[in-house]
């Protein structure tokens, strides 16, 4: 019983900007799908009565002071980009946004 | 991609036949030392790249924590606009690929924003009011800044690379959002540049934001969709971003105003898209339509804890705001004593400020009025900047007005001593000192030009002897002329009268 179908695979590749091969697809639709049912087994197991959360440790209102702090040189900062100019990160042109 | 040119018809064609809704993303970063998830400062315009660590950058194994003060300014907007503010709220990651923010994703809010349901009452320059209403106003990260080159004009199009500065990545940002507004009608245009404005102006009352939209401080989304008058359904809309002056928002609105209604006269459609807002046609051009890379796949941010609220949070933070602008200016209006348009016209010239200031240091509302949107608006005009911008200060004009009732100068010499103060001769005494500006006062070089003025005007003289007391004003105009000016005109009228024996 496949629920989560191979174009929605190709969708959320294309989402991800994943390139993926039509047999990776089929076999990430199988693989998912085993996901996702496995999840759903939590939804048998907690009841109405239970809110829905997305963290494991029930805390709130982890803060920090406005307080400035260290940061890095502009040498650190481009230290890992592939390419750079004039202390900025250098990157392709991309035009399908602006 | 850009299209040639778009056809438009008249604004008042399209009012007459089309219904316009507007809605309104308004982008505010909030002035906090520091970002909202790491705590390298914000500040504009330093070198790029140095306001930075490992947590703007997105590099693997950094955890982000929230900003306490941001926090507290984003519930202060939400307050100030008459918003719900959220028990508890989390904060959810915001998928997309662009080289603006290195991780892949923006921290922003979803489905449950800090503020929501709230409404603001916009008042257009003729008084009329308009309730806006307000779906929600959310926390989220600004993006790094880009900068296009090897294209001729700096844009995208025709670039070769881009440069990032990830300065600007991570500052706070409230993102206020309207719900759709109704009704406008042909004031449209007007209500999109009042509503920003007020925005703003809420915005820097509140002390949360530097609120300069040219440092994009302050940036303006509008939402523009038309349908045929009783229609209820909503048309399709276009979505025109970064629109960051307030001319630049009106126009914006008004334009696609009149280029929507020009396709839907042709029986053709609009497409929902982005556009894009040229300030130097003043008019759009298309952007990107939506498409399913619009799939943000939102998800709840597991860095980070919920934001939960409690009443006495609340109430601490309502009790720090201070008075909101509107209620501010009525009871200014009423304490000054100005009519509606006297007040209006202060409000335009941007002297509001400057006029409270005057009167609290002891003049009375009438001679401030008279001052800063005379004086002081006039010379304004002629230099072509805000009065605000002049370099005159109420201290000036507490000055000036000092000189003038101590008898010292008149109100002609105290004009000059204005234009000595804005040439940077100092204060108006130091200018009155230097210039000799002084009222003649004694009597004895006062009678030596009126026997000048009636030595030179025998017939005028011969009137008023003979009871024509009204002529007078011949010989006083004579007299203040060779002192130029610096005679207390009704002194020398007395001394005249007196000279001739007449009692007046």
């Amino acid at each position: 019983m496949s629920t989560l179908r191979r174009e929605q695979v190709a969708h959320l590749a294309r989402l991800a900007h994943i390139d993926m091969a039509d047999d990776e697809l089929d076999r990430m639709a199988g693989e998912l799908d085993v996901i996702v049912d496995s999840i759903k087994s939590i939804s048998e197991a907690a009841g109405d009565d239970v809110p829905a959360t997305s963290h494991p440790i029930p805390l709130a209102n982890v803060y920090r002071e406005d307080v400035v702090g260290e940061t890095l040189t502009n040498e650190e900062a481009l230290s890992g980009a592939p390419d750079s100019a004039d202390g900025r990160f250098k990157v392709p042109a991309i035009l399908d946004e602006d | 991609m850009a299209t040639a040119t778009e056809q438009i018809v008249s604004f008042d064609d399209a009012i007459a036949r089309y219904d316009p809704v507007l809605g309104f993303e308004v982008h505010v970063e909030l002035n906090t030392k520091t970002k909202m998830f790491s705590s390298a400062p914000n500040v504009f315009g330093d070198e790029p790249n140095t306001n930075v660590t490992p947590v703007c950058l997105g590099l693997p194994g950094v955890l982000p924590v929230v900003n306490k003060q941001a926090v507290e300014y984003s519930i202060k907007i939400g307050l100030a606009l008459g918003c719900k503010i959220a028990e508890s709220c989390t904060f959810a990651r915001k998928q997309y690929f662009y080289p603006d923010t290195p991780k892949n994703f923006q921290t922003s809010q979803y489905d449950d924003p800090i503020c929501f349901d709230g409404a603001i009452d916009i008042e257009l320059e003729d008084g009329t009011v308009f309730t806006v209403e307000i779906e929600r106003a959310h926390m989220e990260e600004d993006a790094g800044k880009l900068t296009h080159m090897g294209g001729a004009t700096g844009r995208i199009q025709g670039a070769e690379y881009s440069l990032v500065d990830y300065n600007r990545s991570g500052i706070p940002l409230v993102e206020i959002v309207t719900k759709p507004i109704e009704g406008a009608g042909a004031r449209a245009p007007e209500l999109a540049k009042a509503y920003v404005a007020a925005i703003r102006e809420i915005v820097k009352n509140l002390d949360v934001s530097d609120a300069r939209m040219e440092r994009g401080n302050v940036r303006c989304d509008a939402n523009v969709s038309l349908r045929p008058y009783g229609q209820e359904k909503f048309g399709t809309r276009s979505e025109t971003k970064n629109v960051n002056s307030l001319r630049s928002v009106e126009h914006a609105v008004r334009f696609e105003i009149q280029r929507q209604a020009a396709l839907l006269d042709e029986g053709g459609s609009v497409v929902q898209e982005t556009r894009h807002w040229h300030e130097d046609t003043r008019s759009t051009t298309s952007g990107r339509p939506k498409s399913d890379a619009d799939d943000y796949r939102y998800f709840p941010e597991p860095d980070l804890v919920p934001v939960v609220t409690t009443k006495e949070w609340i109430e601490e933070l309502r009790s720090q705001l201070p008075e909101p602008p509107a209620e501010r200016r009525k009871r200014l209006q009423e304490a000054w004593g100005y009519s509606g348009e006297e007040f209006r016209d202060v409000v335009n010239a941007g002297l509001m400020d400057s006029i409270e200031e005057t009167i609290a240091a002891g003049a009375s509302p009438a001679v401030a009025r008279k001052w800063w949107m005379g004086e002081v608006s006039r010379r304004a005009k002629v230099a072509e900047v805000d009065p605000s911008e002049l370099g005159v200060t109420p201290a000036t004009i507490i000055e000036l007005n000092e000189l003038i009732q101590s008898g010292k100068i008149n109100d002609k010499l105290a004009r000059q001593a204005l234009d000595g103060v804005l040439a940077g001769e100092g204060t108006p005494t130091e200018v009155v000192e230097q210039r000799g500006l002084a009222v003649v006062s004694d009597d004895t070089a006062l009678l030596q030009a009126i026997d000048g003025a009636l030595a030179a005007q025998p017939d005028v003289a011969d009137k008023i002897r003979g009871g024509k007391v009204q002529a007078v004003g011949a010989i006083v105009g004579g007299v203040m002329k060779a002192t130029r000016g610096q005679a207390d005109a009704g002194r020398v009228r007395e001394l005249i009268l007196e000279r001739l024996g007449v009692h007046g």
